[in-house]
């Protein structure tokens, strides 16, 4: 019997056709025919623990789970009948002897699988007169509350782990009505995706944290939205009452997200109330920020704007941030443009801009299309962190069997099997080298390349995968040798006959560049602007300490200029430090906008919450200026007018990674001496996480620290916990010392984007260390 | 007639020892099928004309289960024998294992040349230390011999054979959490199907077999699958061992041929102890329901028989009680037994047995209620036939027996609140 073979079944007297084979939840489900359920999972291997999905089906004596009984010719199912519905009530009075039934003062009352199905399936009273059972709750972490005397061991949450999160910390001990979900040991459960377990479990026993009885189900509202990080730009629901976000779902979204998120995704919106929320316009007055009235800020802004440009348009530039929408990027190129400035860039964490880039980069194949790779370099990328969702899908990919591979400056800790090139970022490009070599590359520094067996290895892997691609990541766009590195990725995919692919750092790094927020001719790009000062700057989104290339620098720059205009809608310390006006803008889930993910899809989304105190969303405060500036083309009334007139603007242009390549540049980056890696971690991305408290209690908010291996630290003669003077140019930091295995020798890691770094010069360049 | 089969040797002194064993013509039929390239198809055919059915407990035919495997599609395939042996009341396995080892390594091998397996394990439970050990010497002298490992006897057949030791969990002894746990992992049953002989270890195809249904296939290929189902009676090939325990003079395991009478059983381990009355027998394993004992005096030890009276063969362990024994405890034992070993992964069984127990545990204690029995027999029904093995089953059986026979002991201590017989 093939597989593809069309069967008919009858299913409570009605005809169904499905592939043989299929199981008859899935036939079913998509009938729109409803079975109970708790175990099965679409998502996840069939466990058929349960037993609340038994139906009867003709000439089979025993009642039999649909989740795990395919379909066969001619099977006739009862879903209702007798023997079916007396078999779903004996689980259900089964299930419920041992359940506390206390849901008013349970977090998932009024929107749990067990409530529900016990509505249509449970007695009024209990036979079970003995004590119920009770389990001690476990503490896995911030942001997973567990309540495990609730738990119906359906292991929803265990395959999630094993299967999805690549995780084995969560098991079942124990056996018989002893059995416990927990951890081996006591551990919190770490993993970018862990929320999603939270959704998993049909039952209050695993809860979030940060929302822990903070509101009751039925007086949420639910609003769609594009989750504000990575580039996959994840389907959202935000779940509402009296106008604040109180938690963020996952909407499905089989080409995207399909029914995950990332945790970033689900918990950052806890930063929209952190205490330093800018809800009122500031200005710098004598040297001291007071607090004023819009159209007083709003002036001012104009005023010093003008003042700076004075004859040139030229002696401007603004620097936006790639979490953007498109309608604020659009609007805010149309202002610097209108006055004459062409220097406009929101790439704030690129150093090296000799290459030229394609105009429209993207991941150069559909996300779901990752799913089937059969093979992957990928360079100067921690994927897993920078794109959980995208991780996810090479992971999905790996365990049926794809070759992964990493050329690092970091060795990362991975979920499954991969290649690990680990080299110092100088290294990297020599192996990056010597993999072109090994594909038949020649020119410039392939010639001299040493191609040893893991490059071959590599250059194999590529060239004979059916489906292969070349991914860039974000350590790759802060390379002081970025170029290089785009050239030479750009011949080992032509040559391996692989997909090149960029993995956009940004919710709307490829957005930013169809609404033209780049440099136009002559204009200078965000290095430049960041290195020569400019007489007046307009930021937008951007903490200067936290989100540019070198922190020290942009912050030494921003302060020689004679004005500088924030749009923000948080408190900041360098951004304050460096401002002369801060106008308080809605931040995610308060405006409406669009992004444009990795696969190139216009996402556009709707506000779910009026913006916070008496800040306004950026198009409005970008267009009231326009008018203040006496610029034509800012009477717009809406984002989607904006967002129309972007459209014609971007035309048709479709997602495109080709551009005249070449490895013809001058290596920047020596390292001979120590090199600091300066990657940014996952929770320290943008504004928004860094002031989400749950996540940052997490084990994956590293602190500022400088992270070098043990040999690196005999070498110096430091130990575990020293406190050291990291130098950076004429920079310093003092950072406590951690013996960390995972940096290569001659590096030494310091992340970016953290209280203590942001002294520091660019993310990737010679540091040295002193003992302290 | 007895010991035929599995005990045949049991006269020897020292049978464990490979010397033994082949003085008496131990490993010449495996030789002969290298030899002669026996197709393997006319070896499964000889299984089935035996009328063997698993000794495990389910009494499913051995030559049918073997023929479910693929045995010419390509990739690993295992044998794995069942050496758990964790059915209350049965005991002999173990005997096989100490006295026998040889016959069950000969059987296993003639099993993986049969089904194109290589491999096989056989899974012992975790307190049999000695048994093990005579197992392991036994292996270790057929390695030695030439009977084990790489092209067995220049035939371009090779079988590896290990032992693994449980670690004392009753339900390992089902085959699916036995593979599970051969694997490394916990002890919980698969879902079937599918069946281990599709996706059994490692995925692979398996045949899994109990001790003693490995250990008869020697025998059955010497004299013949007609010569070893006329040993039986009808739908009963075969002779069988008997592991006979309770209030009986001397309890022990016997071989004799299915179809023999209880009675003569009976009186083979020297009838009741002191005299006294028998009142009741659990006559395959306490899973299989309990018979009166007036009924059991009628009944021959075959399959068919026991099925008829309401109960199972089963593994084939004769638990006799006499008329002291309280059957409200007996099945409060009985009840803890599963509670104590369901593995807790199907909701029936998981919440089900812990309630089984505690309600029969109430009705011993004085505590019963007039409403119990009533709940006993409906949540027997919602636990039979809803799980995903058959331990559910095994702990609603010994229940539904004991209130359709007895019932009125349960009565009588729920009222009174106390013991009709002490
Ligand atoms: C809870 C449970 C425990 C079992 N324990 C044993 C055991 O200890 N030994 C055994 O041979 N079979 C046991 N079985 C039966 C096995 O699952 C399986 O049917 C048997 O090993 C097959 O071999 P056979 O066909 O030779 O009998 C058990 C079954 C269940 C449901
Ligand atoms: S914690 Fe939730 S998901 Fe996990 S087994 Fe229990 S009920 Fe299922
Ligand atoms: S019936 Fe009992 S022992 Fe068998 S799988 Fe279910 S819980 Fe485990
Ligand atoms: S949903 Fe089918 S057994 Fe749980």
């Amino acid at each position: 019997m093939s597989d593809d073979q069309m069967v008919t079944i009858q299913v409570d007297g009605r005809e169904l056709k499905a592939k043989a084979g299929t199981l008859l939840i899935e036939v079913t489900d998509a009938a729109g025919i409803n079975i109970p359920r708790f175990c099965y999972h679409k998502k996840l291997s069939i466990a058929a623990n349960c037993r609340m999905c038994l139906v009867e089906v003709a000439k089979v004596p025993k009642p039999l789970p649909a989740c795990a009984t395919p379909v066969n010719e001619g099977m006739q199912v009862y879903t209702r009948s007798p023997l079916a519905l007396a078999a779903q009530k004996g689980t259900m009075e089964f299930l419920l002897i041992n359940h506390p039934l206390d849901c008013p003062i349970c977090d998932q009352g009024g929107e749990c699988e067990l409530q529900d199905i016990a509505l249509g399936y449970g007695n009024d009273a209990s036979r079970f007169v003995e004590g119920k059972r009770v389990v001690p709750d476990r503490d896995i972490g911030p942001l997973i509350a567990t309540d495990f005397t609730r738990c119906i061991h359906c292991t929803r949450c265990v395959r999630f782990g094993a299967e999805i999160a690549g995780i084995r910390e969560l098991g079942a001990t124990g056996r018989g009505e002893h059995m416990e979900i927990g951890t081996y040991i006591e551990k919190s459960v770490d993993s970018e995706l862990s929320g999603n377990i939270i959704d998993i479990c049909p039952v209050g026993s695993l809860t979030s944290k940060p929302f822990l009885y903070s509101a009751r189900a039925w007086e949420l509202v639910q609003r769609k939205s594009i989750a504000p990080h990575d580039s996959v730009g994840s389907s959202l629901n935000l779940h509402v009452r009296r106008n604040q976000v109180m938690r963020v779902h996952p909407r499905d979204n089989e080409a995207v997200n399909e029914c995950w998120i990332s945790d970033r995704d689900r918990f950052s919106y806890e930063g929209l109330y952190s205490a330093d929320r800018l809800t009122r316009p500031l200005v710098k007055k004598s040297g001291n920020w007071v607090e004023t009235d819009w159209q007083e800020a709003l002036e001012a802004v104009a005023q010093g704007l003008k003042r700076a440009r004075g004859t040139s348009g030229n002696r401007l530039g603004a620097l936006l941030s790639p979490g953007a929408t498109l309608e604020e990027f659009y609007l805010a190129q149309k202002l610097m443009r209108g006055l004459g400035s062409e220097n406009i860039d929101f790439r704030l964490r690129q150093s090296d801009f000799r290459a030229e880039e394609p105009a429209y980069p993207w991941l150069g194949q559909t996300i779901a299309q990752l799913d089937e790779l059969n093979a992957a370099l990928l360079i100067g990328s921690n994927i897993r962190k920078e794109q959980p969702i995208l991780g996810h899908r090479l992971r999905k990919a790996a365990l049926t069997g794809a070759q992964i591979s990493f050329i690092n400056p970091l060795e990362l800790e991975l979920n499954y099997h991969a290649t690990q090139l680990v080299n110092s970022p100088a290294g990297m490009i020599s192996d990056l080298a010597a993999v072109a070599k090994a594909l038949g590359g020649y020119g410039g520094l392939i010639d001299s390349a040493e191609v040893s067996d893991v490059h071959h290895r590599l250059a194999e892997q590529l060239r004979t995968a059916e489906r292969a691609t070349v991914l860039l990541g974000n350590i790759a766009v802060a390379h002081p040798d970025y170029a290089l590195i785009q050239g030479l990725a750009r011949i080992i995919a032509g040559n391996s006959g692989s997909l090149l692919g960029y993995l956009p750092e940004a919710a709307n790094s490829v957005g930013g560049r169809l609404a033209g927020a780049l440099p136009g001719n002559d204009g200078s790009n965000a290095q430049e602007m960041l290195s020569n000062p400019h007489k007046g700057y307009l930021l937008m989104g951007v903490e200067p300490g936290f989100d540019c290339w070198n922190p020290a620098r942009a912050m030494e720059t921003l302060g020689q200029a004679e004005f500088v205009a924030a749009l923000s809608a948080f408190r900041s310390q360098s951004l304050e430090q460096v401002a002369d006006v801060i106008l308080p803008i809605a931040a995610f889930a308060e405006t409406s906008g669009t992004y444009v993910n990795a696969q190139g899809e216009w996402q556009s989304f709707s506000g779910a919450v009026a913006p916070a105190g008496e800040s306004r969303p950026a198009w409005k405060v970008l267009r009231v200026l326009g008018n203040l500036l006496d610029l034509p083309g800012f009477d717009q009334v809406s984002s989607e007018e904006i967002l129309a007139e972007a459209r014609q603007v971007a035309g048709d242009r479709k997602p495109d990674n080709s551009a005249d390549g070449g490895v013809a540049y001058e290596r920047l980056l020596a390292g001979v001496g120590l090199t600091r890696i300066g990657d940014v971690p996952i929770y320290a991305l943008d504004p928004l996480v860094r002031r989400a408290a749950s996540l940052q209690k997490t084990r994956d908010a590293i602190e500022a620290s400088s992270r070098i291996n043990a040999r690196e630290a005999a070498m110096a003669g430091l130990a575990d916990g020293d406190k050291v003077v990291v130098k950076q140019d004429k920079n310093s930091a003092k950072l406590r010392v951690v013996i960390d295995p995972t940096v290569p020798d001659g590096c030494v890691r310091i992340p970016a984007g953290l209280v203590g770094t942001d002294t520091l010069g660019g993310q990737i360049g010679d540091v040295t260390l002193e003992k302290a | 007639m007895a010991n035929e089969v599995c005990f045949r040797n049991m006269d020897q002194d020292r049978p464990w020892l490979l010397e033994q064993y082949r003085s008496r013509g131990g490993y010449e039929v495996l030789t002969r099928i290298l030899r002669e390239k026996t197709p393997p198809e006319s070896i499964i055919n000889e299984v089935k004309a035996s009328g063997l059915r698993g000794r495990g407990g389910a009494g499913f035919p051995t030559g049918l289960k073997w023929s479910f495997i693929a045995r010419n599609a390509p990739g690993q395939k295992y044998v794995v024998c069942n050496s758990d042996e964790g059915e209350p009341g049965t005991f002999k396995d173990r005997d096989v294992l100490r006295y026998n080892p040889h016959q069950l390594i000969e059987g296993m091998v003639i099993a993986g040349y049969a089904i194109g397996a290589t491999r096989g394990y056989n899974y012992i439970r975790g307190e049999f230390w000695e048994p093990y050990e005579r197992f392991e010497a036994a292996l270790e002298e057929a390695r030695a011999a030439g009977f084990l490992g790489r092209d067995l006897m220049g035939s371009g057949f090779d079988f590896e054979l290990h032992s693994h030791l449980g670690a004392g969990a009753y339900i390992c002894g089902e085959e699916t959490a036995l593979l599970e746990s051969i694997e490394g992992k916990k002890g919980q049953p698969r879902y079937k199907p599918p069946f281990p002989a599709h996706f059994g270890l490692y995925g692979q195809p398996t045949i899994i077999n109990n001790t003693e249904s490995l250990a008869s296939i020697p025998v059955i290929m010497e004299k013949g699958g007609q010569w070893f189902k006329e040993l039986g009676v009808e739908n009963s090939g075969g002779s069988k061992l008997f592991s006979i325990s309770g209030n009986i003079k001397n309890p022990g395991v016997f071989e004799i041929p299915l179809g023999t009478p209880f009675a003569e059983l009976l009186e083979m381990a020297g009838g009741m102890k002191n005299g006294s009355k028998i009142k009741a027998v659990i006559p395959g394993g306490s899973s299989a329901p309990i018979i009166p004992g007036e009924q059991m005096m009628q009944l021959t030890m075959d399959y068919d028989a026991i099925a008829k009276a309401g109960s199972m063969l089963g593994s084939g362990a004769v638990i006799v009680l006499d008329d002291r024994n309280c059957m409200v405890k007996v099945l409060e034992r009985m009840s803890y037994f599963y509670y104590e070993e369901s593995c807790g992964q199907c909701t029936p069984c998981r919440e089900g047995t812990g309630w089984l127990y505690r309600v029969v545990h109430r009705i011993e204690t004085g505590h019963g209620r007039p409403e119990d029995l009533a709940l006993l027999d409906d949540m027997t029904t919602k636990i039979a036939g809803r799980t995903i093995c058959a331990l559910g089953d095994a702990a609603a059986m010994p229940v539904q027996g004991m209130l359709k026979h007895f019932r009125e002991e349960f009565e009588y201590h729920i009222t009174h609140k106390r013991c009709l017989v002490s």
